[in-house]
């Protein structure tokens, strides 16, 4: 019985989310009583739906292209023509971590402009890091003896690569960028602070008109996707980690 | 083991290649971009119309313009080809502080006599050299592998460079400064009431964190609910927290009697306070359940059965053994803290976030500058400082369990 009770939660989630996003009128009476002076208590300036959809696909858009960097960069400071790279990329990942979100938001919006391009090099920026560091812990924790029978078996370098030490990795990796979408969800609601179409727009919406209904529907359909899409990630991150054990 | 398999793959680069740098073929193109084609500094009418470009040799009255090209030149090429240490690091340290000073001649060489509205910034040339030659200084502190104390002296000695100039007066005409001019009194204000809802809330954090983290050890039973609830805290996006508790403190102010006294309002620093707090348990409390359950059973069944009690065994041997891991704990709390303290501002808190949002709002960047250099600095002073703390407590604590 247990077992199947996260999973019932979960769906039951799911369920309140899809039903609040497409018909939030359904749930205007457990707002209510958190507005006052008769302020609308579902956000009314947009659809929370068509913001959702663009709130996930400016992090999908984002954390694909920090994927691809990211994971480019960690094969190159550990191969050998890269490896000079490596210790000077550590402590990069390390001092990037000390940029607080909004600065680089802030910071991005004199070179690109106002709307969703500073949030996308916020987020770009945001996600490499956690994706990048475990890559590359990944990547140099494969034993070694393994690496030398792929090597002792005719396997080329490239071979090695996408055969031996990239799926053999992919579990850390996965666990980095789950990491890194969770950071990123909860993030672009600060793009909405320099006009980029996220969620964020309704909990700003309810900060300036004071209006705390707002700010919850806001937050907690964040929060929800945040939580599900964690899940998601961790039951995949699972499975490659299942399918490593029986292939090893 | 990963030392290891990192030097030894460096030493088989060095026979391959033994004139270029790889890195410093990267540094050596940015700089020769950031020289010679980038604009070095921007000139405004006033502080929100677009800017003009000026190069290096048109920022500068000659000689420095040459003086600083040589330099950037010699600099480049001393990054370029594989060069002692010593040169490299004297190398990225003159450039660097000619820079710093130059753009602040820069800023009055630009500045029409008199005129108290145009504004001289740094441009994209000048920060891809500051990119560049870091990126050298940082390469090299690397290598040298460093103790913790001889980082911490690095940025002492960098903090302190910084301060001279600024209290000199160099930089006084650069717009980011004169921004802060017409704000000095509400900066230091901000500057105090950030670092206040930084370190505040994380010395709360710690006092509740570090006892419900030994608490879950203990009850296996809490562990997970409680690890579950923080967890989906995280979730929460921040400028949602800070508003959500807008709503329950306001009821607190107003309903409990002394509340208001004590400065819990509905807006302002409390809810940012609260905010930050909650935040901050996850970290401590996860670390300090990790840090527990990684004390090896040795050291617990020994003190055991020199008839510690409970409490003795916690202080004298669990607590002392888990102590650099709930430290790490703190340092990832307190790096966090300072960069969503900037968040406060949306719900006026105060913090580095009012100058940002306000310059955000204008469109006027010095104005965001103000704001985010300085959140920036404390963050990554705290983590240097911070790692250097955890990395001397780590390795104490190993060589006395490798002594005993």
């Amino acid at each position: 019985m247990r077992a199947w009770l996260p999973l019932l939660l979960r769906l039951c989630l799911l369920a309140l989310l899809v039903a609040f996003l497409s018909n939030p009128l359904w749930f205007e009476p457990l707002l209510r009583p958190l507005t006052q002076n008769g302020a609308p208590a579902v956000y009314n300036q947009g659809s929370l739906l068509s913001l959702a959809l663009l709130h996930l696909r400016t992090v999908a858009i984002a954390t694909a292209a920090a994927i691809v960097v990211a994971v480019a960069l960690a094969i190159l400071v550990t191969r050998p023509i890269g490896a000079e790279f490596l210790p000077l990329s550590r402590s990069l990942v390390n001092i990037g971590q000390t940029f607080p979100p909004v600065a680089v938001l802030a910071l991005a919006v004199p070179a690109v402009g106002f709307g969703e391009k500073p949030t996308l090099i916020a987020l770009f920026l945001y996600g490499l890091l956690p994706i990048f560091e475990n890559t590359l812990t990944g990547l140099t924790t494969t034993p070694p003896s393994i690496v030398e029978a792929a090597r002792g078996a005719g396997m080329t370098g490239w071979q090695r690569l996408t055969k031996v030490e990239l799926p053999l990795c992919l579990p850390v990796m996965l666990a980095g960028i789950r990491l890194s979408v969770v950071i990123s969800l909860a993030t672009a609601t600060i793009g909405s602070t320099v006009a980029a179409k996220t969620l964020g727009e309704v909990i700003i919406a309810g900060l300036q008109s004071n209006n705390l209904a707002f700010v919850l529907q806001g937050g907690l359909i964040v929060a929800a996707l945040a939580v599900l899409i964690y899940d998601a990630l961790s039951a995949l991150e699972r499975m490659a980690a299942r399918r490593m054990g029986q292939v090893a | 083991m990963h030392r290891g398999a990192r030097q030894g793959s460096r030493g088989r680069i060095a026979v391959v290649s033994i004139r270029f740098d790889k890195l410093g073929v990267v540094i050596a193109l940015i700089a020769c971009y950031g020289a010679f084609s980038a604009p070095f500094a921007i000139f405004r009418a006033n502080r929100i119309v677009a800017g003009e470009p000026r190069s290096i040799i048109e920022a500068l009255p000659q000689p420095l313009g040459a003086v600083l090209l040589a330099v950037l030149v010699a600099a480049g090429l001393i990054a370029l080809f594989r060069t002692p240490l010593v040169a490299r690091l004297g190398a990225a340290a003159v450039t660097l502080a000619s820079l710093a000073l130059l753009i602040g001649v820069a800023g009055s060489h630009l500045t029409p006599e008199g005129n108290t509205f145009a504004r001289i910034s740094p441009a994209s040339g000048f920060w891809l050299l500051i990119f560049a030659f870091t990126l050298l200084l940082a390469d090299v502190l690397t290598r040298l592998q460093l103790s913790p104390v001889g980082r911490v002296v690095v940025l002492g000695i960098g903090a302190a460079a910084i301060w001279l100039l600024l209290a000199s007066g160099q930089w006084d005409s650069l717009s980011i400064l004169k921004e802060y001019a017409n704000r000095a009194d509400s900066f230091w204000n901000e500057a105090r009431r950030h670092v206040e809802l930084a370190l505040g809330s994380l010395f709360a954090a710690t006092l509740v964190g570090l006892p419900l983290g030994i608490l879950c050890h203990r009850v296996q039973a809490l562990r997970d609910g409680v690890l579950n609830v923080l967890n989906i805290i995280q979730t929460i996006p921040s400028i949602a927290l800070f508003g959500i508790l807008i709503a329950p403190l306001g009821w607190v102010a107003a309903n409990v009697p002394g509340a208001s006294v004590l400065g819990i309002r509905g807006i302002g620093a409390a809810p940012a306070f609260v905010a930050l707090f909650l935040y901050s348990l996850l970290p401590v409390v996860a670390n300090t359940v990790v840090g527990l359950a990684g004390v090896p059973r040795a050291a617990n069944d020994a003190a055991r059965g020199m008839g510690m009690t409970g409490w003795q065994r916690l202080s004298g041997v669990e607590f002392p053994l888990a102590f650099p891991v709930i430290l790490t704990g703190i340092r990832i709390v307190l790096v966090q803290n300072i960069g969503l303290a900037t968040i406060a501002a949306l719900i006026g808190g105060g913090g580095f976030g009012v100058f940002v949002f306000q310059g955000v709002g204008q469109t006027a960047m010095d104005l965001v500058l103000l704001g985010a250099v300085p959140t920036v600095a404390l963050a990554f002073a705290a983590a240097i400082i911070l790692d250097a703390v955890v990395e001397t407590v780590a390795t104490r604590k190993s060589t006395e369990v490798a002594a005993a």
